[in-house]
C-alpha cells in the first residue's frame, strides 16, 4: 500500500522564547515492511543539526532554532511503500539487545493488578502468549479519548478501564515484562480505510520479542497486529522515550501545542 | 572568557564596593548622629535609609529606626541584600566559583574577609564597637583591590572586575551625594550656612577624601567645590568621572582585545561625555539632584548593556 | 585476624618504610602538633573541603590529614601498575563489546540480565563506538592489602572517580612542609597528573575535530561536594569550568557562552552523571543537563568523557565477572584478585551470607560512599537482624564479602603514632595511551580498628608514595 503522511506540529509561545533545541524521531527506518519513496522533515527558522541511525535503528536527527521566536512549525511529509508482515518486523537493521527492554519505566512499572491481568494470559508459546496478552488488555481497556492524558501510567489505565492507545501500548508492556517478553513501545502513523475505525492518524502500539521470529508488532487499540496501514516511525521504552518530537525552549513563556495529521492512500 | 566566569568577576567587584560604601555610609550616619540636631538624632539615620532605599525593608523589620537596630540591619543581617554580610558573603561565593580564575592573593583576601566575618559574627555584640566594625570592612575592601591590582593577571577577567568596581563606585557616589542634598537637608535655607558645610565636611570624610578635598581646592568648604570635586574632577578617587573614565578605558580595552565594539562602548562614551561636559554651574542649574539621578539611570543602562553583550553569553 | 602492618614486621622495619623509622622516632611531639595545625590551616586556606551528601552540617568541613605517608616500593608498584591497567584496559573492552555485539553475553560468561537490564547500562549509546573505542578514560581502582604481596580489588569506579585532588594537594603540602623527606627518599611524582589527563582526554578529540581540541570539565555547580576538585582540574589544565548553563548545542556542534560569543567544544569531561547530560535523552525534568547533547555525541561532533553508559562497567553485580573479562578479551591471567564475592541474588550464595553474617561485609549493589552497608564483625546484633530482614526481601539489591583483614600503616593519633587501616585508589587514564601515574588517594580510617575508610564516615587521606627504583 502506499500512503502519504502530511504532520504538522505547531507551538506557540506566549511570549517569544531564545532559542528551541529538539531531537526528532521523524522518519520512518526502511525495513521488509516499509520502505521510503520521499520524505521530508522541516522546522520554520530551523537548522538542521546532528543526525544518526541509533541503537533501535531509528534515524535521529536534532534541530535548532535561534530566536526570538514566538512559533515553531515542524512539517513532515512524504511517501512509503507498505506490506502486511502480520506485525513482524523482519529485516529492521538494529543493534540493541532485546533483552534491554525488559527493563520498567515509571509508566510501564507493574502493580498488583496488571500482574494479575499478565498472569490470566496463556498460550502455548510465546507467540500465542503474546497474541493472548494483546487480547487481554483490548478487554480490559476499552478506547476512550480524554479520560488519560500524556503522564497516565499503565496501572492507573487499568484502573480506570479505559484510555487511548499510548495507555494500551504501555500496559501491554507491563504485563509482557512481566511475564519475561521484552517488549517496546512503537511511534508511527496509521491510516484508517473506510471501514476503519476512526482512530488518530497519530498512532503508537507496542512490540513484543518472540524468539525465533524477533519483534512482532501488537495494537491492542485495535485489537490486531500492525499492517499494511500502519507506518514505523521509531521505539523506545515507552512514550516519552519513543516521542516522535522531544524538545526544549529556552525563556520565554507557556507552550501550546497544536498537531495535525493526514494520512492518505496514493496511487502506485 | 566564559560568560559566567565574566559575570562573577564583575560582581565580586560590585559586592566588594557595595560593602565599603555601606560601611562608609554606617560612619556618616554616625558622625551626623553626634551633631545637634532639631529633630534629634533618630530622623538622621532615619534620612539616610530613605536614600539608600533601604527604608521600608529596615522598617519592615525593626520599626523605629534606633541606631543599633541600624548597625545590625546595615552590617550584620542576612535578610538585607546589601548588608555588609550579605555582600562579602556573595563576593566570596563568587570568588569560590571562580577560584580558578583568581591568583591565590585574591582569593585569599576575599576567604579571609569571609572567615574573619563568620568571627565577628560569633563575637558578643557589646564587644563590637561600630567604628571597629566600619574599619575592618573598609581595610578589606582595600586588600582585595590591593592583591587584585598587584597580583592580578591583565586579561579580560582584570578588565570585568575593574568594570564591575567603576560601576558600583559610581552609582554610589551618586547616591551618597544625593543622599547629601536630598535628605540630610530637608529646608533650603540651610544653604551655606555652618551646619550645611559641616555635613557636606562629614560626606567628604566618609568618601576618604576630606584632606584631598582640600589640598585640590583649599578655602571654605563650598557646595559648588565639592559637586566639583566628587562629579568632574579626574584627581578625585570617587568622582564620577574617574568611574567613567575607568569604565572607558576598561571597555575600550575589551573591545581591542576581542576585535570588536558593542552597545556598551557607545554607552559608556555617552556617559562619559555628559560629566565631561557639564559645567558645575549647569549641573546646579539642572538641580543637582536631577542630574544625579540622570547619571544613576544611564549607568544602569550601561550595567545592562555590558550584561547583554558580555556577561550573559547570549551575544553571537 | 591477623593484621599486615605495612611498615613493621614484628621489630624490624620494612624497607620502603626504612627512612621514615628515624623522621617519627625524632621528631618532637611540639614539632608534631604545630606542623599538623599547620598542614590544616593550608587546606583550610587553598579551600579543599568536602560537604557530605544529606548530612547537612559544615559546608566547608575538611577532611582529616594525616601526616604519615604511605609507602610502596618500586617493586610493588610496578605490580600494582601492570595488574591496574589490565583491568582498566578489560573494563573499556567490555563497555565496547555491550555496546557492540556482546560477545561475552552470547559466550554466556557473563549473565545477560546483569547487563541489558542494569540502570547504568544506556541503550542511547548502543551501536556506538566512541573515539579509540574508550568508554571510561578514567578509572579508579580501589585496592586494599591484605599481606606483603596479597592485593585485592574492592571495586571499580568507570564513571567519574573522585578523589584526585587529595591526591595531588597531599603531595603538595607535604612537599612544603617536610622537604627534607623528599631529599632524603627518592619518591616519583605525581603533580604531572594533570598534564597526562588533558594528553588523555585531548586524544579521544572526536574526528570531526581539526586542529587542537578544545576541553572542558562540566560540573553540576559549585554546591557540589567535589567543586573544588573540578575547579582544581580545570585550573591545572587549563582549560574552563563549565555548568551546562554555560553549553550550548547549535546545529551539530556544541559551543559554550564567551565573552566573545560562542566558542566549540570538543571534549567534555563530565562530573555530572549520565541522567543529567541531556534532558531531551534522558531525565526530562534535568536543569543541569544541555538539550540536545547527545544528538551531537552520538554523531561524533563531541566527545564525552567517560562515556554515558561506562557505569556499567563498575556496578557491584558486574564487578564479580571483571577476572572473567580478563581472560575473555585479553587472554591473561589476572594480575589483581577480585576480593570473593557472594551474589546474593543466588539463592546458595544467599544461603552462605544468611548463616554467616557476624563475619561479613554486606554492601547495596548499587551503594555508594559507606553508605547501606554491613560491616559484620563490628555490627550490633540489631544490626544484623535489620539487614538479614532486608537480604531476605531484596536479595538481588546485595553483595556480601569476608571481612578482610585491611592493612595498617603507622598514622598520628592523641596518644602517639597507631597503626590504622587504609586503602588506596589509583587513578588509571586510558585515551591513546593507558597512563598511570605513581601513586594515588590513599584513605584511612582514623578510628581504632575501624574497617571504614569513606570520607563520609570519618575517614581521612595520607600522602601516598612511590619510591623510585
Amino acid at each position: 500500500m502506499r500512503l502519504t503522511v502530511d504532520h504538522v506540529t505547531r507551538y506557540r509561545y506566549d511570549a517569544p522564547v531564545r532559542s528551541v533545541v529538539q531531537s526528532h524521531r521523524l522518519t520512518p527506518s526502511s525495513f521488509s515492511g516499509q520502505k521510503l519513496i520521499d520524505w521530508e522533515v522541516t522546522v520554520s527558522a530551523g537548522i538542521k543539526g546532528a543526525r544518526h541511525r541509533d541503537g533501535a535503528g531509528d534515524v535521529v536527527q536534532g534541530w535548532t532554532i535561534a530566536g526570538p521566536v514566538a512559533e515553531v512549525t515542524v512539517h513532515v511529509r512524504g511517501t512509503v511503500d507498505t506490506e502486511d508482515l502480520a506485525g513482524v518486523l523482519r529485516g529492521h537493521r538494529e543493534t540493541v539487545a532485546p533483552d534491554c527492554y525488559l527493563r520498567e519505566t515509571l509508566p510501564t512499572r507493574i502493580d498488583v493488578a496488571l500482574a494479575d491481568l499478565a498472569s490470566k494470559a496463556s498460550g502455548p508459546d510465546t507467540l500465542a502468549l503474546a497474541h493472548a496478552l494483546s487480547a487481554a488488555v483490548s478487554d480490559a481497556i476499552a478506547y476512550r479519548p480524554g479520560v488519560t492524558h500524556a503522564h497516565t501510567t499503565a496501572a492507573e489505565a487499568l484502573a480506570l478501564g479505559e484510555g487511548v492507545c499510548q495507555d494500551h501500548a504501555h500496559a501491554l508492556m507491563a504485563c509482557a515484562r512481566s511475564r519475561g517478553i521484552p517488549a517496546r513501545y512503537v511511534s508511527g502513523y496509521l491510516f484508517a480505510d473506510a471501514d476503519g475505525q476512526a482512530h488518530e492518524a497519530a498512532h503508537a502500539w507496542a512490540e513484543l520479542h518472540v524468539a525465533g521470529l524477533g519483534w512482532v508488532g501488537f495494537d491492542p487499540a485495535n485489537r490486531c497486529c500492525p499492517d499494511a496501514r500502519y507506518i514505523r516511525l521509531g521505539s523506545g521504552f515507552d512514550a516519552q522515550d519513543a516521542a516522535p518530537i522531544r524538545g526544549i525552549a529556552r525563556g520565554g513563556g507557556h507552550e501550546d501545542m497544536d498537531v495535525t495529521v493526514a494520512i492518505q492512500q496514493a496511487a502506485q | 572568557m566564559l560568560s559566567r566566569t565574566a559575570d562573577n568577576l564583575y560582581w565580586i567587584a560590585r559586592y566588594m564596593e557595595r560593602a565599603d560604601t555601606v560601611a562608609r555610609l554606617l560612619e556618616v550616619g554616625s558622625r551626623i548622629s553626634l551633631l545637634p540636631s532639631a529633630q534629634g538624632y533618630r530622623s538622621e539615620w532615619d534620612s539616610l535609609l530613605q536614600a539608600t532605599g533601604m527604608a521600608h525593608a529596615f522598617a519592615q523589620k525593626y520599626g523605629d529606626p534606633v541606631q543599633r537596630n541600624i548597625e545590625s540591619f546595615l552590617f550584620f543581617d542576612r535578610d538585607n541584600p546589601s548588608s555588609i554580610a550579605s555582600c562579602i558573603t556573595a563576593a566570596r561565593e563568587n570568588g569560590r566559583i571562580v577560584r580558578t580564575a583568581l591568583t591565590t592573593q585574591v582569593w585569599d583576601a576575599l576567604n579571609t574577609a569571609f572567615q574573619e566575618l563568620r568571627q565577628l559574627e560569633r563575637s558578643a555584640r557589646s564587644s563590637l564597637e561600630l567604628s571597629r566594625l566600619t574599619d575592618w570592612t573598609m581595610r578589606h575592601a582595600a586588600m582585595l583591590r590591593g592583591a587584585i591590582d598587584a597580583t592580578l593577571l591583565r586579561d579580560d577577567g582584570f578588565n570585568f572586575l575593574n568594570i564591575g568596581y567603576y560601576l558600583e563606585r559610581g552609582d554610589n557616589t551618586a547616591r551618597l551625594m544625593d543622599v547629601k542634598y536630598y535628605v540630610l537637608l530637608p529646608r533650603v535655607d540651610f544653604v551655606g550656612s555652618g551646619l550645611d558645610n559641616y555635613q557636606w565636611t562629614t560626606l567628604l570624610r566618609a568618601m576618604g577624601a576630606q584632606r584631598a578635598f582640600h589640598w585640590a581646592y583649599g578655602g571654605d568648604v563650598t557646595a559648588m567645590k565639592i559637586a566639583d570635586f566628587l562629579i568632574r574632577n579626574p584627581q578625585s578617587p570617587r568622582s564620577l568621572a574617574t568611574c567613567t573614565a575607568g569604565l572607558m578605558n576598561h571597555l575600550g580595552r575589551l573591545a581591542k582585545a576581542y576585535g570588536r565594539e558593542t552597545e556598551a562602548q557607545d554607552k559608556a562614551r555617552h556617559l562619559a561625555s555628559g560629566i565631561e561636559t557639564a559645567t558645575v554651574e549647569a549641573i546646579f542649574d539642572e538641580g543637582l539632584h536631577e542630574f544625579l539621578t540622570r547619571y544613576i539611570a544611564e549607568a544602569a543602562q550601561l550595567a545592562n548593556a555590558i550584561h547583554d553583550s558580555y556577561l550573559s553569553g547570549e551575544m553571537r | 585476624m591477623s593484621q599486615f602492618n605495612e611498615m613493621y614486621q614484628g621489630s624490624s622495619v620494612r624497607m620502603p618504610y626504612a627512612r621514615l623509622q628515624d623522621w617519627v622516632a625524632t621528631m618532637p611531639e611540639e614539632l608534631r602538633s604545630l606542623k599538623q595545625a599547620e598542614a590544616e590551616a593550608l587546606f583550610r586556606r587553598i579551600g579543599i573541603t568536602f560537604a557530605v551528601y544529606g548530612e547537612g552540617g559544615d559546608p566547608d568541613r575538611l577532611i582529616p590529614f594525616d601526616m604519615f605517608p604511605r609507602v610502596f616500593s618500586g617493586a610493588e608498584w610496578s605490580k600494582l601498575e601492570r595488574g591496574i591497567k589490565q583491568r582498566a584496559r578489560a573494563l573499556n573492552a567490555f563497555l565496547v563489546d555491550v555496546y557492540g555485539r556482546g560477545e561475552i553475553i552470547r559466550a554466556g560468561r557473563i549473565p545477560g540480565r546483569l547487563v541489558y537490564q542494569n540502570e547504568a547500562y544506556e541503550k542511547a549509546v548502543s551501536g556506538f563506538v566512541p573515539p579509540k573505542g574508550v568508554y571510561s578514560h578514567i578509572v579508579g581502582v580501589d585496592i586494599v592489602r591484605t599481606g606483603p604481596d596479597e592485593f585485592y580489588v574492592l571495586e571499580d569506579n568507570c564513571r567519574t572517580p573522585s578523589g584526585v585532588s587529595y591526591m595531588l594537594e597531599s603531595r603538595e603540602i607535604m612537599m612544603r612542609m617536610f622537604p627534607d623527606l623528599f631529599r632524603e627518599n627518592r619518591i616519583e611524582p605525581v603533580d604531572n597528573y594533570s598534564e597526562k589527563l588533558r594528553r588523555t582526554l585531548a586524544s579521544v578529540a572526536p574526528a570531526k575535530c581539526k586542529g587542537e581540541p578544545t576541553v572542558v570539565i562540566l560540573t553540576p555547580g559549585h554546591f557540589n561536594s567535589a567543586y573544588y576538585e573540578h575547579s582544581l582540574l580545570a585550573d591545572l589544565m587549563g582549560v574552563e569550568l563549565v555548568e551546562g548553563q554555560d553549553l550550548f548545542v547549535d546545529g551539530e556542534y556544541v559551543y559554550m557562552r564567551t565573552t566573545e560569543g560562542p566558542q566549540r567544544v570538543d571534549v567534555i569531561y563530565r562530573r555530572i552523571d549520565d541522567a543529567y547530560l541531556d534532558p531531551l535523552c534522558f531525565r526530562p525534568d534535568s536543569m543541569l543537563g544541555i538539550p540536545g547533547l547527545m544528538d551531537v555525541y552520538r554523531s561524533g561532533g563531541v566527545s564525552i568523557c567517560s562515556a554515558p553508559g561506562a557505569g556499567v562497567a563498575d556496578d557491584k553485580a558486574v564487578y564479580t565477572y571483571v577476572p572473567d573479562m580478563v581472560r575473555f578479551y585479553l587472554g591473561e591471567e589476572p594480575i589483581l584478585q577480585n576480593v570473593p564475592t557472594w551474589q546474593c541474588g543466588r539463592e546458595d550464595d544467599l544461603k552462605h551470607v544468611l548463616a554467616n553474617l557476624p563475619e561479613l561485609v554486606v554492601k547495596e549493589v548499587h551503594g555508594s560512599g559507606g553508605y547501606g552497608m554491613l560491616v559484620g564483625p563490628k555490627a550490633s546484633k540489631d544490626d544484623i537482624e535489620r539487614f538479614r530482614l532486608k537480604l531476605t526481601e531484596d536479595p538481588g539489591n546485595y553483595i556480601a564479602q569476608p571481612t578482610l583483614a585491611l592493612s595498617t600503616v603507622p598514622t598520628f593519633v592523641e596518644e602517639g603514632v597507631a597503626p590504622r587501616h587504609v586503602d588506596l585508589r589509583p587513578y588509571c587514564l586510558v585515551g591513546e595511551r593507558i597512563e598511570l601515574v605513581p601513586g594515588g588517594l590513599t584513605r584511612v580510617a582514623l578510628k581504632e580498628g575501624s574497617l571504614v575508610v569513606n570520607s563520609s564516615q570519618g575517614g581521612g587521606v595520607k600522602d601516598t608514595w612511590v619510591l623510585a627504583e
